[in-house]
């Protein structure tokens, strides 16, 4: 049972008074509802894309010791809308050398792609627009057309530099695609399904029903998904196509105004979409701790939604949790060389996660679910996790403290800068 | 199924028609003043040097053929990681195999220095 198809029949049975079942305009009813449906997916991407794009630049500027945009509302809390405004203002620019068709239609290409894939992320228990039984699939398929058009961008600018950061972006998108699916591959192993839900479905609430935790190979996948996820979403230790002291901008180099944010929103949204994708495929998804889906499925009224809005707010908070990992990756690493980027996919993330794959299959055909040394493994890799876990918390701490001492000897000296208070 | 694939449809329509009718507001609220030195291609503010000329490394072709290779792969293994429980160690020895002959492949590249990056 989909929401959408109960919020149709909850329509059609209140406002029309009809059976839903054998009533003729049932469809109209579930058009409406899927309507409003992708208007909330669009406006959860904005809202997601917007306020992040200016915490990330409040937190690059609190790392690099400056401040930050902070004029704009509240600590500089509307500066995203501001942006947004700005661009719509601003001329729509054609370079006269381009190749108009290819340049004008490469934004639109880039946004389908990246929101396409939001059909099939399960919000919530209830909450998603389509169960595909060949969700994760469609995932990989649909994000790709992402490459026809970062490549559209690069080659109908026709500048150097568009054409450098667009073939350098393809090749590394479609390379880094090969590590991820095969991560991806050994959690459709582990689930026996590709539909999105199956697979959160086939962990629990509690971390040691996590995927991730399940055994050393799987937790293996998760990191080099992760690490090819950054390396797709064009983040900074892989941001060759857009690296600025070689190729300017790259592919998004001749692009103004509404064409050009409409690059830079795909990019913070296509962030959450990979966030997403670890969740609900290594990290447990929406389900709650201690709560069956089942008892989800059964609950009544208000009870129903309050369930749905818990599960849809874990799912959110995790998949939170990764974007600010990598945003705080972005700031802290440096870019690595094309060669580097190359080697890094091919001769060490393709082989790592052909091996964790079939790691993965022997451990499934040899150890017995629920065994003792299943739940010897999922032991060790939840404390492996936990350690990780606390010693990075512990690093960004340490740095924060050392930060902020620094901080407080600067104070009631006479600078050049107005002591501004860090955020 | 009928309906299972029709939000595809609307999400798909939205993802189009958004974006399509946000920049033919911009069109409306921004100026519309294009001259010869605005619409050359970028080159650091100075006068473009010889025409563009779109040439880029052969080894984007390279890359693309191995990905290409992975990518059919992987179309291939996904419906079988699917039914993996059901098939039993027939189906695991037959993708052993499959696998094998995609490493040999792989070890081939690699020694054949295909993913050198020079």
């Amino acid at each position: 049972m989909n929401i959408m198809h109960y919020l149709a029949d909850l329509l059609v049975r209140s406002l029309f008074k009809a059976d839903p079942a054998t009533w003729p305009y049932t469809w109209i009813a579930y058009a409406v509802v899927i309507g409003v449906g992708a208007l909330l997916a669009f406006a959860f991407v904005a809202i997601f894309a917007g306020p992040v794009t200016w915490i990330e630049r409040r937190i690059a500027g609190r790392i690099q010791s400056r401040i930050g945009p902070n004029r704009n509302g509240p600590q500089g809390c509307l500066q995203w809308l501001a942006d947004g405004i700005k661009c719509w203002l601003k001329e729509d620019l054609v370079p006269a050398t381009a190749d108009k068709p290819l340049y004008l239609a490469a934004p639109y290409l880039v946004f389908t792609g990246m929101f396409g894939a939001f059909v099939v992320l399960p919000f919530g228990a209830h909450v998603i627009a389509a169960d595909l039984n060949v969700g994760l699939l469609y995932i990989l398929a649909v994000t790709s057309l992402v490459v026809v058009g970062l490549l559209m961008a690069g080659w109908g600018s026709n500048s150097k530099w568009a054409l450098f950061g667009g073939v350098r972006s393809a090749a590394q998108l479609v390379s880094y695609e090969v590590p991820s699916a095969f991560s991806l591959m050994a959690v459709v192993l582990m689930a026996g399904t590709l539909s999105t839900q199956g697979i959160v479905g086939a962990q629990g609430g509690w971390p040691w029903q996590w995927f991730v935790f399940r055994n050393p190979f799987l937790f293996a996948a998760f990191i080099m998904y992760f690490i090819s996820a950054i390396a797709e979403g064009n983040r900074t230790p892989f941001d060759l196509p857009e690296a600025e002291s070689e190729i300017i901008a790259g592919y998004n180099i001749e692009y103004s105004g509404m064409r050009f944010l409409f690059f830079l929103f795909a990019e913070w949204a296509n962030m959450w979409i990979m966030a997403a994708v670890a969740t609900l495929a290594f990290l447990g998804g929406w389900q709650i701790p201690g709560i069956s889906p089942e008892r989800i499925a059964e609950a009544k009224g208000w009870t129903f939604v309050g369930w749905q809005a818990l599960s849809f707010a874990i799912f959110v908070f995790k998949g939170t949790c990764l974007v600010f990992t990598i945003i705080q990756i972005r700031w802290t690493l440096p870019r690595l060389r094309v060669d580097q980027l190359m080697i890094t996919c091919w001769k060490y993330l393709v082989p790592l996660s052909m091996g964790s794959a079939t790691g993965v299959l022997l451990l499934m055909a040899l150890v017995r679910e629920g065994g003792i040394v299943d739940w010897v493994m999922r032991g060790a890799m939840l404390l492996v996790g936990l350690l990780v876990a606390g010693a990075y918390i512990r690093k960004v701490r340490a740095t924060f403290m050392a930060d902020r001492d620094n901080y407080k000897k600067m104070e009631g000296r006479d600078l050049w800068y107005p002591p501004y208070r860090l955020p | 199924m009928g309906y299972s694939y029709a939000p595809l449809l609307f999400v798909v329509g939205f993802a189009l028609v958004i974006p399509v009718a946000f920049v033919l507001l911009s069109t409306r609220l921004g100026p519309r003043r294009p001259n010869p030195v605005k619409t050359e291609p970028y080159e650091s503010g100075i006068v473009p040097i010889p025409a563009p000329e779109r040439k880029f490394q052969v080894r984007f072709y390279l890359v693309a053929v191995s990905f290409l290779l992975f990518d059919v792969e992987i179309v291939f293994l996904f419906p079988w990681a699917v039914r993996f429980r059901s098939l039993g160690w027939f189906g695991f020895g037959a993708m052993l195999i499959f696998l094998a002959v995609l490493v040999l492949g792989l070890i081939y590249e690699w020694r054949k220095g295909a993913l050198e990056w020079r």
